[in-house]
């Protein structure tokens, strides 16, 4: 067993959130807290040190040093007070009064990133798929492969037909959204079964640590 | 045979006496030739690529070359120093250095470097001329992109043409999602059990469009619960995520005329770590009892522990995430799922804007011709054309 207070610590707080599957209980609670109060505050502090003291003190720090020391404008350097700025602007929803300025900054954040996703999404969700799919459907001397080949391309086909949202699954389109519906499924199945095979090695993690590292049943 | 014994002693001498005569052919293999150093294309200009013709020893038994030295200087007399090495029968490298002046390799723009190839072979090695100077500069156009512009522009035409007609009061036929047309009654059922709704946004940042999708949905279900009187909750993993959820609840609290009833505190911050989060919202979901989960936005491996929970409680649940390996624990969790862009189609359908209609028309039509391109590519492959995949080659 062992005499370390972390594992034993740590033991607690696994036991603790695993009786939640016993039902909520104060115990649970108290886990509970501890790791959203922790976790929180450890998040601030990572965020403090990561993105605000390289991003903004230091890029602006060496800014104002450049003006000092060469009585230079170094624009590069100043463009990182633009973040801390937004920033600033954000905190102001703690003032009722102008709170609404903090819209602002919010706009900005969510206009421009997600201008950048789209880029990102047309490339990977568009662009890279079609590119897999475009494969002759004949492969010869293989009839592997030309099945395989079939499949792959009448499978998004189907699957891109239930995803047309401008027409009634009727007719002919209801009937290759349905193949296509089929194709989904079975993807979700597999892919329910190989994400529960990881869980369980996350399962695997913390008994080993339980019944290993903490009790010293195993080496 | 004393005769024949003499002649090859004599043979033998004069060999020995050949081979000492002349030198050793050189165990240096041959240099590598006509290097060419430029500027790395399609780059933020911090790299220069550097080509060259193999050495003639290259892949040959003699003197074999087994790999080839980049070296590189500010000079073209100054001392080289190596900047990578790559494999016998290659004749391609690119000299990349980060942009951060901070960086151990940074590459400076716009200054002139000169490079040399070295060859080497087991224990020798020869070098080669050295390149005409070559300085990196950045691309303000990724020629590799060609085909992303076109895309955006194909799609950017058709989402304007068809938020101009939805502007102008043409109905945009969407057709009915289960996992929406379930969202009224899980609110009245809420409302009829006197319990709260519980409103989950996903770990997503807020400029992730699974968020942005649940933003719109989350405005039309909390217009609903402010005109019914129905207490919502929505514990946020994000705190900018949480600011533009409180902005959406108390719009849309003013809108259907209720932004007395509006509370801000319903609407709170929890944590960013994932299962901190997670032990969060399940505690919520035993204690609170809410008749009605909804899970819209993005999610990872919290989806199902969330949705175990929920169903436990004997909650309605209604889900809908793009994050395809999640989509499975919903569907087998929850009541509802919208799968991947139903959730997109389920903010279009619910929010009956212009602008989000229109979005979503663009999309189909975008489909279309992704249909069309697919069946048509195939079918040319299948000849032996590679004109369709060249079409949606992307360099990235």
């Amino acid at each position: 067993m062992s005499t370390s207070i972390g594992v034993w610590i740590a033991a607690f707080l696994t036991l603790g959130i695993m009786s939640f599957l016993y039902k909520d209980n104060p115990i649970y609670k108290f886990c509970e807290a501890v790791f959203v109060g922790v976790s929180a505050g450890y998040w601030f502090v990572v965020e403090f040190f990561n993105v605000f003291l390289p991003k903004v003190y230091d890029n602006v720090g060496i800014a104002v040093n450049v003006l000092l020391v060469q009585g230079r404008v170094d624009w590069f350097h100043w463009s990182y007070l633009l973040g801390g700025i937004l920033g600033v602007l954000m905190l102001l929803r703690l003032v009722p009064k102008i709170g609404w300025i903090s819209r602002w900054p919010l706009a900005v954040v969510v206009g421009t990133t997600a201008g950048l996703w789209l880029i990102n999404y047309l490339v990977s969700n568009a662009m890279r798929q079609i590119q897999s799919t475009i494969i002759p459907l004949y492969v010869a001397g293989d009839l592997n492969a030309t099945i395989g080949s079939i499949i792959l391309v009448v499978g998004t086909f189907c699957g891109l037909i239930y995803f047309f949202f401008s027409k009634e699954h009727k007719g002919a389109f209801g009937g290759a959204a349905k193949i296509g519906i089929w194709f989904i499924m079975i993807t979700f199945g597999a892919s329910f079964g190989y994400t529960v095979m990881s869980r369980m090695s996350l399962l695997i993690a913390r008994m080993d640590f339980l019944v290993g590292t903490w009790l010293g049943l195993i080496r | 045979m004393k005769k024949i014994k003499s002649i090859l002693f004599s043979f033998f001498l004069l060999l020995f006496l050949f081979n000492l005569s002349f030198p050793q052919e050189s165990s240096d293999p041959r240099p590598p030739t006509e290097i060419k150093a430029f500027d790395t294309p399609n780059d933020n200009g911090h790299a220069i690529t550097v080509i060259w013709k193999l050495s003639a020893d290259d892949g040959k038994v003699k003197n074999n070359v087994v790999a080839y030295e980049i070296l590189r200087s500010d000079s073209p007399e100054g001392e080289f120093e190596i900047r990578g090495m790559v494999p016998v029968g290659e004749n391609l490298f690119e000299d990349k250095g980060a942009k951060e002046k901070k960086d151990k390799n940074y590459f400076p723009s716009h200054k002139n470097f000169y490079y040399k190839v070295r060859a080497k072979a087991d224990k020798t090695f020869s070098e080669s001329e050295v390149s005409k100077p070559a300085f990196a500069y950045g691309q303000w156009y990724h020629t590799g992109k060609t085909t992303v512009l076109a895309g955006v522009i194909v799609f950017s035409v058709f989402a304007l043409a068809f938020i101009n007609l939805a502007k102008k009061g043409k109905e945009l036929y969407i057709r009915p999602l289960a996992g929406i047309e379930a969202v009224d009654e899980a609110i009245g059922r809420a409302t009829e059990m006197g319990k709260p709704i519980l409103y989950i946004l996903g770990l997503g940042s807020a400029e992730m469009i699974a968020t942005i999708a649940s933003f719109t949905i989350l405005s039309r279900v909390a217009k609903k619960t402010a005109e019914y009187q129905t207490p919502i909750l929505v514990p946020c993993y994000d705190a900018v995520v949480m600011a533009v959820a409180q902005e959406t609840v108390r719009a849309a609290y003013l809108e259907a005329g209720r932004p007395d009833f509006y509370k801000e505190e319903n609407i709170f911050f929890v944590t960013s770590m994932q299962f901190a989060y997670v032990a969060g919202v399940n505690g919520i979901m035993l204690r609170e009892k809410p008749a009605t989960n909804f899970y819209l936005g993005k999610f990872y491996a919290e989806s199902l522990i969330l949705a175990e929970t929920g169903s436990v409680a004997g909650s309605i649940q209604i889900s809908g995430t793009d994050e395809i390996a999640q989509i499975p624990f919903f569907i087998a969790a929850t009541d509802y799922t919208l799968i991947g862009e139903e959730l997109y189609a389920a903010s279009a359908y619910l929010g009956k804007e212009p602008v989000l209609l229109g979005t979503l028309k663009a999309q189909d039509w975008g489909k279309a011709v992704v249909i069309i391109s697919l069946i048509l590519g195939a079918l040319a492959a299948s000849f032996g054309f590679q004109f369709f995949l060249n079409l949606f080659r992307v360099q990235l």
